[in-house]
């Protein structure tokens, strides 16, 4: 067993955990952080997908452990006070979702394309490029990507 | 996914210490291999040897028109990089193909070559640029780095800390990606490098290669009908449920001309 402290959501939490606990295992069952989804298990689906110092990863095909001493914010770490996010509200705005499973690892990677393009340009095959991580099973993607360019330019990015 | 000890090294010594004597120990560089290997329980190394946290691994330096970038850069920060863009734009495109966003942010150079997937895409670069591997211990060049598949001249223990890669006059990536896992089913670069032109496969054969024939093609005249005639062998290339051995062998020189036509 390893003691880990994980900055979550701004809230410093010490744990202890084996080595081989996954850092969605952790989220979900240790701090009861049900918010990040487990959907493929494999890498493929982005349900898991978390921010580790502010960058999008993949929270299952990670150890806990190796976010020891870092930053991580999940979908419950995003709004502020009972509000949505803009990116949320964007994703509601635009149906961007059906049943909603994929929708916090959605939120998460959009997240990180808004930051990645504040200071240039957002059109729509970028935004389709940068989902490649995400599935989702419902939607067919337009009202997501639609939803998507709606929360950047509510963050203040220039779109196209 | 079976259990193991983990330990956490902060410098490469260290990490080379740990890892010493411990056959069946293993390196944790990004995981994006390594991880989901564990979680179905295709490997049972006894302890993981995470190189996270070794500042030492980390960082691009550009010094006498040679690039150079740790071990533990990931992905994304290559492609992002300014100074990869302007000295070797085809290294920062290389980096961009690689997966999806959550995956260039973990995944690392010397992971990647270290593990040396057949569909991997750094391959193609080392050995297309004639670029060299640091290691703990030595220096191995490109062409001798590789050895096939998953197989590299790395010796039990030794770490991968940089790779520099020579600048080249000119160079381009195609690669024919693999829809779902955007790895290479077929990717190709072409150099032009200061010891002559290179052409570089990955994703067709058990490991990179170079295409010799090509290569003196494409110094008499650099253009992709130079190169359209020299017929790919199917031998000993990879047949799976993406692709035969034949259509890859078409692909390589689909993908050379490409990446030819990219740069004339």
């Amino acid at each position: 067993m390893t003691t880990i402290s994980v900055t979550v959501n701004g809230t410093v939490h010490k744990a202890t955990v084996e080595a081989r606990t996954l850092l969605v295992e952790f989220l979900r069952q240790q701090l009861n952080l049900t918010g990040t989804h487990v959907g493929c298990d494999t890498s493929q689906c982005g349900a898991c997908t978390i921010h580790l110092n502010g960058r999008p990863v993949k929270s299952c095909t990670m150890l806990a452990v190796q976010a020891d001493g870092q930053a991580v914010t999940t979908i419950e770490g995003v709004a502020k006070d009972d509000g949505m996010h803009p990116m949320q509200a964007a994703f509601k705005e635009c149906h961007g979702l059906q049943c909603g499973f994929c929708t916090p690892g959605m939120v998460m990677t959009a997240l990180g394309i808004a930051e990645r393009h504040k200071t240039d340009q957002l059109d729509e095959t970028t935004v389709r490029h940068e989902l490649e991580g995400n599935l989702c099973r419902c939607t067919g993607y337009q009202g997501i990507v639609n939803a998507v360019l709606l929360g950047a330019k509510n963050m203040g990015v220039k779109v196209a | 996914m079976y259990s193991f000890d983990y330990i956490k090294p902060t410098s490469v010594a260290d990490a080379a210490a740990k890892r010493a004597g411990n056959d069946d120990a293993s390196y944790l560089a990004g995981g994006m291999t390594l991880i989901p290997t564990l979680k179905q329980r295709l490997a049972q190394p006894s302890a993981l040897v995470d190189l996270g946290a070794i500042p030492d691994l980390k960082g691009i330096s550009v010094a006498n028109g040679v690039v150079t970038i740790g071990a533990m850069t990931c992905h994304a920060d290559v492609a992002a990089s300014a100074d990869v863009r302007k000295h070797i734009p085809a290294l920062a495109d290389l980096a961009a193909s690689i997966g999806d966003p959550q995956v260039r942010n973990r995944g690392t150079l010397g992971g990647s070559i270290a593990n040396n997937d057949p569909s991997a895409d750094y391959p193609a670069a080392i050995v297309g640029f004639n670029a060299t591997v640091h290691t703990n211990t030595r220096t191995i060049t490109a062409d001798d780095f590789f050895k096939g598949l998953f197989e590299t001249a790395l010796e039990p223990g030794e770490l991968v800390v940089k790779v520099s890669f020579p600048v080249p006059k000119r160079a381009a990536y195609a690669k024919f990606r693999n829809e779902a896992s955007r790895y290479a089913v077929v990717g190709v670069m072409v150099a032009e490098t200061a010891h002559g032109i290179r052409v570089a496969v990955t994703g067709a054969g058990a490991c990179v290669f170079r295409m010799p024939d090509m290569e003196a093609a494409l110094s008499k005249t650099f253009a992709p009908d130079a190169i359209k005639a020299i017929a790919v062998s199917a031998d000993n290339l990879n047949t799976d449920l993406h692709a035969t051995a034949e259509y890859r062998a078409n692909l390589v020189n689909v993908m050379a001309r490409r990446a030819v036509a990219a740069i004339a």
